[in-house]
């Protein structure tokens, strides 16, 4: 029986290679997603075993959670204490700022979105467990003002050699110092392995590094302890603790590691969840294909499968020879697919370094995890969608073999119909759930709300879907004639192979639509704020959407023709363990942000109190005279609400308190965003030009008018319908295999028909017309699902987030059909290959044929 | 019965040879063979398995090419047309009654019937199409679909099919070898009053002494010549002159 089915598999293999093409796909969507994450944790575990000593000891406040370095420092005499504890071979201060831009030779800021531009003091302190930490790889440690260090990757990428002046532009310290051109005098590198990941970093020595970054101050952002030899870390780390004032803590390194590696880990997850999904939807319509194809080769091969139940084959036996079938297909599937996945990891490890997660350093990390998972899914997934198939050749019937004409038994289109309702209505209600109902985890409500419809059309759609073939072969029949007419009565003629093919479009053209209108909503959604909201003349920011120091706002505001400059600061603080935004600016500035305070007063706000947005503060209980608790980097805060202000976009966050009271609670002082106003009058004629002088010299920020800062706005959404457009893509290419293999396979089923319809004088021309006319309507018909379900998906969606700031919805009319004209194009596609092989047909042996 | 046979054939096979294989394998299906079917009249091809009357009747059909010699289908030569001609050619001056599976399955026996001259782009002439519906004899049966006819009933539509759109010449293959002997007489009879009434050319590879005793004339094949002819054929004299090739000895010159 084994023998029979290797056997029968062998003589497919060609029909069988285009359904193993969508587990391909899927696997190696699973396995590149999990070789990538596996590389990054590695990269960014080597990388902070790197940088931690046994010890660290930081102020108690300072956690690596949020990623900004805490303004409370280290005495310098600490220093000195700790070098006395017993144990301790030497004690290492360390100075860190973030937002030390290294400019190129092209006046462009090094590095990108994501990972920090981190600077410091240049130290030989050795890593934890002796590791050799940061290493001068070339050249000298930097000594005095007029010197610096960059790492390896930052030099190469800048284009800077030893002996150049280097440009580095601060987020801190005073004017004089925003601009820097140091020598570079050494590059650095970790050899221990490690990578920055994309990261840039600046070291000078350690007072350059307290002049620019600490004020001047003899003081560190943490210590370093290095173990004696024989001396653990936590034993060296209770020793230390002992004699720490109370505002500090120890950490072994290892514990710092892992803090540091687990939060950016956790930060990038989301891109594993995110690819992950995306190979559950390749899987999800590769299973599609599978039971497609799955049910018509067993439906060819029905005489084949009765004569051998005829000849004594148990029904068990017959059904496990399809599934072993499917077994090995799952495994060659599996096994490419791996490959491929690997291919995938570079891929996209490229594609982060292009946007600056750079790890070309690290390479990748194939665990037998991956390999696991890959196989199971590839196997699993295509052995239970062939299950279907399978289990309706066991109801074949011995006799049938001796019949000329052997149908295949198919379940009852009314249970279909039921079943598909069922599945329809479950999902709904989940959808509803996970959309309105306040639910745990509303995600995988959604996500399995989406799914349960999608499959529930699918299911129900060979009746659902009548009305449109129908309709489908009346107007070929009218347009097209006879040819027409043919065209439209075969793809009536089996509905469920039909609209299992179709499903498949389906569900990409769903999903892309559904983005679309996310999309497109989001976008208007922030022109419209935009509109509304947007006060003064220009705004200037940071390119990375980070901060950048005070003194920039000082040079502005002395611009000629400006008249004020109002300053905006944001900030992340703990609230219940949370992460919650807070902004600031200053009390005198609310008027000109046209702020309107509706309770309390605008008056109130000051030094410790705060103003809360109406929708926040309402939602999370708050009236005027209470008190809002936060952790911040300078510890518990508890800021009174002084008032509550109308929702006002500009203000990005539901907090609103003054700069002063940020650098209270231990906020460095950066600005992230400055409202600039215009005199009125000639003075602001050429007012934007001054202002890009300014931004030629600090190429870190950027100088917007309205028109640029809504664009600015919705260039992330862009940037990510792009990367979600082009992986649904995927599913689309998969969907179109789908139909070229059912093409291809109703042809091979009809070649008897094919010969006659040549016979009696149908064209070359017109056959191929008549299989690509079969084509267009499977793919027309996906796309008339996936389109109406896509604008149901996206209506609800965008109905649920109404309140969230995303209150318009908006239906990109243009995208959609432009989507329908695509499946038309995939329709047309779809069938070259089969229309030329139907056409290719030797007219005689396809009427000898069997 | 008065048929005379017209001045100008039908189709004509002038010195068409086939072979199949190569070596010790070569079969030679046709070896140069010469034969005129005659218009307005039904033509049977016997011969024992193998004789190359199923390759006759193909090349002659133009679903088929010769290795050498001609064939013509009145003014035609097939041998001279490409794919396209010889598809219109098929559409437009050959009609096809096969031994099964001779309806599209999704059309109506209407539709079928009306198939070749939609494909074809034509309307059918009021008055024919009539007098064939008549002559099939499938009264209100016409929107059925194949699946719903007795085997019978669809051969005869696949008759009427092949004479809708009055082509030169209809070539039957074995039409009467899947039915029983009363449907299969009905289908004979349509071939025949369609010569009989209309004038209609008709060409018939058939086994079947029975069948063949319903045609004008029968041309026997074996080894891939003509070797034995008949006019106006009882069933004996065609059950005599098989009896006779299936004799080895006896194979050889005709002897008129």
């Amino acid at each position: 029986m084994i023998r029979t089915a290797l056997k029968s598999l062998l003589g497919r293999k060609l029909r069988l290679l285009m359904s193993t093409f969508a587990i391909v796909l899927g696997v190696a969507f699973v396995a590149g997603t999990l070789v990538f994450s596996d590389t990054m944790n590695r990269s960014f575990t080597a990388l902070f075993a790197s940088v931690v000593g046994d010890v660290v000891v930081r102020p108690e406040a300072a956690s690596a959670e949020d990623q900004e370095v805490s303004t409370e420092t280290i005495p310098a005499t600490l220093v000195r204490e700790l070098a006395e504890v017993p144990g301790a071979a030497r004690v290492d201060g360390n100075v860190s700022a973030i937002g030390v831009f290294v400019i190129d030779k092209d006046n462009k800021v090094v590095g990108g979105l994501g990972p920090p531009a981190l600077g410091g003091n240049w130290t030989d302190a050795p890593a934890g467990h002796g590791l050799t930490g940061l290493e001068i790889a070339d050249g000298r440690p930097p000594q005095g003002p007029g010197e610096v260090v960059l790492d390896d990757r930052t030099a190469e990428r800048a284009g800077y050699a030893l002996g150049e002046d280097v440009t580095i532009i601060t987020s801190s310290g005073a004017e004089d110092a925003l601009r820097l051109e140091p020598t570079l005098v050494g590059i650095a590198d970790f050899p221990e392995g490690g990578s920055l990941n994309g990261a840039t970093l600046s070291l000078f020595d350690t007072a350059t590094a307290q002049e620019l970054f600490l004020g001047g101050e003899d003081a560190f952002n943490d210590l370093w302890v290095t173990a004696e030899d024989g001396v653990s870390q936590e034993q060296l780390r209770e020793r230390v603790a002992e004699v720490l004032p109370e505002r500090f803590e120890a950490l072994t390194g290892d514990e710092a590691a892992d803090e540091s590696a687990t939060v950016l880990i956790d930060n990038l997850g989301f891109l594993t969840t995110f690819l992950l999904i995306f190979a559950g939807i390749s899987l999800v319509v590769g299973a599609f294909l599978i039971v497609n194809t799955f049910s018509i080769l067993v439906a060819q091969r029905s005489r084949e499968l009765a004569l051998l139940r005829a000849l004594g084959a148990s029904r068990r036996q017959v059904v496990w020879s399809v599934q072993l079938e499917a077994f090995v297909l799952g495994l060659l599937g599996s096994t490419v697919g791996l490959g491929l996945g690997v291919l995938l990891a570079f891929g996209l490890r490229f594609l982060f370094g292009q946007f600056g997660l750079d790890m070309s350093g690290q390479s990748l990390v194939f665990a037998p995890r991956t390999v696991i998972a890959a196989y199971a899914v590839g196997v699993l997934v295509t052995m239970v969608a062939a299950w279907l198939p399978a289990r309706r050749t066991g109801r074949i019937a011995p006799v049938q073999a001796l019949r000329d004409d052997v149908a295949m038994p198919e379940s009852s289109l009314h249970r279909r119909l039921l079943l598909g309702m069922a599945l329809l209505g479950l999902g709904a209600a989940a959808l509803f759930a996970g959309l309105f109902v306040d639910v745990p985890r509303a995600g995988w409500f959604v996500g399995a709300g989406v799914l349960g419809i999608l499959l529930g059309v699918a299911s129900a759609s060979p009746v659902i879907s009548r009305p449109f073939l129908v309709a489908a072969r009346v107007v070929y029949a009218r347009v097209f004639g006879s040819v027409g007419n043919l065209a439209g009565q075969n793809s009536l003629r089996n509905p469920r192979r039909t609209t299992a093919t179709a499903s498949a479009l389906m569900i990409g053209l769903a999903l892309a639509c559904t983005m679309a209108i996310v999309g497109d909503s989001a976008k208007a959604s922030v022109d419209k704020s935009v509109e509304e909201n947007f006060v003064g003349d220009y705004i200037v920011s940071n390119v990375f959407g980070g901060s950048f120091s005070p003194a920039i706002g000082d040079q502005v505001a002395r611009v000629e023709g400006v008249d004020q400059v109002v300053r905006e600061r944001f900030s992340v603080a703990r609230r219940d363990g949370d992460q919650q935004g807070v902004a600031a600016t200053g009390a005198d500035d609310l008027d000109a942000l046209r702020l309107e305070v509706t309770d309390g007063s605008a008056d109130g706000l000051g030094e410790g109190t705060v103003l809360l947005q109406r929708s926040w503060a309402e939602d999370e209980g708050y009236a005027v005279g209470d008190t809002v608790e936060l952790d911040t980097p300078g510890g518990e805060q508890a800021w009174e609400v002084a008032g509550v202000f109308e929702d006002n976009p500009v203000v990005f966050f539901p907090i609103l308190t003054t700069p002063r009271t940020l650098l209270e609670a231990g906020y460095p002082d950066k600005d992230n965003a400055l409202i600039v106003f215009a005199e009125t009058g000639g003075a602001a004629r050429g007012l934007q030009d001054r202002l890009d002088r300014i931004v030629e010299e600090l190429p870190i920020v950027t100088v917007k008018d309205e028109a640029g800062f809504a664009e600015e706005q919705r260039e992330p959404i862009d940037r990510l319908l792009l990367m979600i457009y082009a992986l649904l893509g995927l599913a689309l290419v998969i969907a179109v295999l789908g139909i070229v293999n059912t093409l291809a396979l109703s042809i091979i089923e009809r070649t008897r028909e094919v010969g006659l319809l040549r016979a009696i004088g149908l064209s070359r021309g017109q056959l191929r017309r008549m299989v690509t006319m079969e084509s267009v309507v499977i793919s027309l018909l996906g796309a008339v699902l996936g389109v109406l379900l896509g604008l149901g998906f996206g209506a609800a969606l965008m109905y649920a987030v109404r309140d969230e700031g995303l209150e318009v919805i908006s239906v990109p009319v243009g995208q959609l059909s432009w989507f329908l004209g695509l499946s038309l194009v995939i329709g047309v596609l779809a069938a070259v290959l089969p229309a030329r092989r139907a056409a290719r047909l030797d007219v005689l042996r396809a009427i000898a044929t069997e | 019965m008065t048929v005379t046979p017209t001045a100008a054939p039908a189709a004509r096979v002038v010195h068409l040879t086939k072979t199949y294989g190569t070596g010790q394998a070569l079969v030679r299906a046709l070896d140069d063979v010469t034969l005129d079917l005659h218009a307005r009249q039904f033509t049977a091809v016997m011969g024992p398995s193998g004789s190359g009357k199923s390759t006759l009747m193909h090349c002659c059909a133009a679903l088929d090419t010769g290795d050498s010699g001609s064939v013509f289908i009145g003014d035609a030569d097939l041998t001279t047309l490409k794919d396209k001609a010889l598809t219109r050619l098929r559409r437009d001056e050959v009609g096809f009654v096969f031994q099964s599976f001779n309806l599209v399955p999704t059309l109506t026996a209407k539709e079928n019937i009306l198939l070749p001259l939609s494909i074809a782009g034509r309307k059918p002439d009021p008055e024919w199409y009539d007098t064939v519906i008549a002559t099939v004899g499938l009264g209100d049966r016409l929107d059925h679909k194949p699946s719903e006819l007795s085997g019978g009933q669809q051969q005869r539509v696949a008759v009427a099919r092949a004479l809708v759109s009055r082509p030169r010449i209809v070539f039957a293959d074995e039409p009467t070898g899947n039915l029983d002997s009363r449907s299969g007489a009905e289908v004979l009879d349509l071939l025949r009053s369609a010569v009989d009434q209309h004038g209609q050319t008709v060409v018939m590879v058939t086994h079947d002494p029975v069948a063949a005793s319903y045609t004008d004339r029968v041309v026997f094949l074996a080894d891939g010549k003509v070797v034995d002819e008949l006019t106006h054929p009882t069933r004996e004299q065609v059950l005599e002159t098989m009896a006779r090739m299936s004799d080895p000895g006896a194979v050889g010159p005709v002897h008129r």
